[in-house]
Order: structure tokens, then C-alpha cells, then sequence
């Protein structure tokens, strides 16, 4: 669980900034000229991409619902919920984890 | 007579809803773990990106246009914010947490950050570079 959390965390640290500051930001503001779409299709369609930005989000959306549920405990004092509050974290990292298959799976 | 059992309970202080802020250690602390929560939106985003692209070159199109509307460019600058936070604070975290021994002595930890943050550079610059290419 915490190997999850914690892989989670390095793979958000590494790879997050560069993307959504590119895609967030850049392209949207054109600050840099966002790239052709062949192009980004043709990155999004390899099969490593695919395999990796899974991985990104899994791991990163599992770090949130590890963190959040122990951060919901400390912050708004709900121990007394704890089974409900681990189960709304889990449980909605799971259901996007699912979303992201499928997302990816179907790139064309 | 009966005899009534006493059995001593530690002291429970009650916890104020607000007690993170009653020190600016305690805000930051906060702050910095509530930075998941932009985490998990960056994952989100990230996965309408890869609907839309999905889906043909106008929807690519139309979701740049999308994310330089006023609020989610709002949104979203405050979550390549919250985003830095965490991978300043974890690469310093990690690194303070993780031993390692050359020759009896523990690499200062200093070195170790520089390790992750250095890692964090040439991802960074590995990415930029397949998307936005040579």
C-alpha cells in the first residue's frame, strides 16, 4: 500500500510538472506553439506511452486517495468514518484508474 | 455495599476543527498534503487531454481552447503551483529519508536531493523534447 503511495508520489514529482505546464499552460497560452496533432496521436499511440502514462495515473491518483484519506482524518478530525472515507478514496482512484484503461487503450 | 469499579481513562484533549492554523509549520503541512488533491487533477486532465486526442484534431484543438478559458487556467495555475510544492517537498523528504553508506560514512543528504531534482530535470527535458520536438 504504502510502496503504491510512494511510487506514486516520485512518478507525480517527475513527470507532472513538465506535463501540465506544457499542456496547462504553454500550448493552451500559446507561449509554446502547441504540437500537431499526427504528432501528439503518434506519440499517445505507442504502446510504452500507453503502458507509462497509466502507470502516471494510476500511481498518482492512488497517491491522492492514500494521502487525502489520512489527510481527511487529520484535518477534519472524522476518524469515527474511517471506513467510509477510505473507501470513497480508494474506490474513486480505482474507478479512474479504470478510465484510463480504457482511455488508453482506445487511442486510435 | 456494592463496590463501584473506577477504571481510568487517559485525557482526551478535543481538537479544534482549526488547529492547522494556529502554527505556520502546521499550515505548510497541510498545504503540502492537500497538493494530492491537484495531483489527482492533473491526473484527470490528463485523461480528458487523451480523450479528446482520442476522438480527432478538432476536439485536440478545441480542448487547448478549453484550457485557456478563465477558470480552468485559474484552476490549473494554481495546480502547476500546488504540483511544484509537492515535487519540492517530496524530493526533499525522500531524500532526508533514504540512508545510504559509502564507506561507513551516509551521503549528506544534500547529495540526494541533487540526485532527484537532477533526475527531475532530464525527465523534464525528455518529455519536452518527444513532444515538442527537435
Amino acid at each position: 500500500m504504502w510502496l503504491l503511495f510512494s511510487a506514486g508520489g516520485v512518478l507525480a514529482a517527475l513527470f507532472l510538472p513538465v506535463l501540465l505546464f506544457l499542456f496547462a499552460l504553454a500550448f493552451p497560452l500559446g507561449w509554446i506553439s502547441p504540437p500537431e496533432y499526427g504528432h501528439v496521436l503518434d506519440v499517445l499511440g505507442h504502446p510504452l506511452v500507453r503502458v507509462g502514462l497509466w502507470l502516471l495515473v494510476f500511481l498518482a491518483l492512488f497517491h491522492w486517495a492514500h494521502r487525502f484519506r489520512y489527510t481527511l482524518y487529520d484535518g477534519l478530525q472524522i476518524k469515527h468514518r474511517a471506513g467510509l472515507v477510505a473507501g470513497l478514496c480508494y474506490g474513486s482512484a480505482a474507478v479512474g484508474s479504470a478510465i484510463a484503461v480504457y482511455l488508453l487503450w482506445n487511442v486510435p | 455495599m456494592t463496590q463501584d469499579t473506577y477504571e481510568p481513562r487517559p485525557y482526551r484533549r478535543r481538537i479544534s476543527l482549526f488547529w492547522w492554523t494556529e502554527r505556520r509549520t502546521y499550515l505548510v503541512f497541510i498545504l503540502r498534503e492537500l497538493s494530492s488533491v491537484f495531483i489527482a487533477w492533473s491526473a484527470v486532465f490528463l485523461l480528458l487531454l487523451v480523450r479528446a486526442v482520442s476522438q480527432g484534431s478538432d476536439e485536440y484543438a478545441a480542448f487547448l481552447d478549453w484550457a485557456a478559458s478563465p477558470w480552468v487556467l485559474v484552476l490549473n495555475v494554481i495546480a502547476v503551483a500546488f504540483v511544484l510544492l509537492h515535487a519540492v517537498t517530496w524530493f526533499d523528504l525522500t531524500a532526508r529519508a533514504t540512508v545510504v553508506r559509502r564507506g561507513g560514512r551516509r551521503v549528506p543528504t544534500w547529495m540526494i536531493a541533487a540526485g532527484g531534482y537532477v533526475s527531475w530535470a532530464l525527465v523534464s527535458v525528455v518529455v519536452a523534447w518527444i513532444l515538442v520536438g527537435a
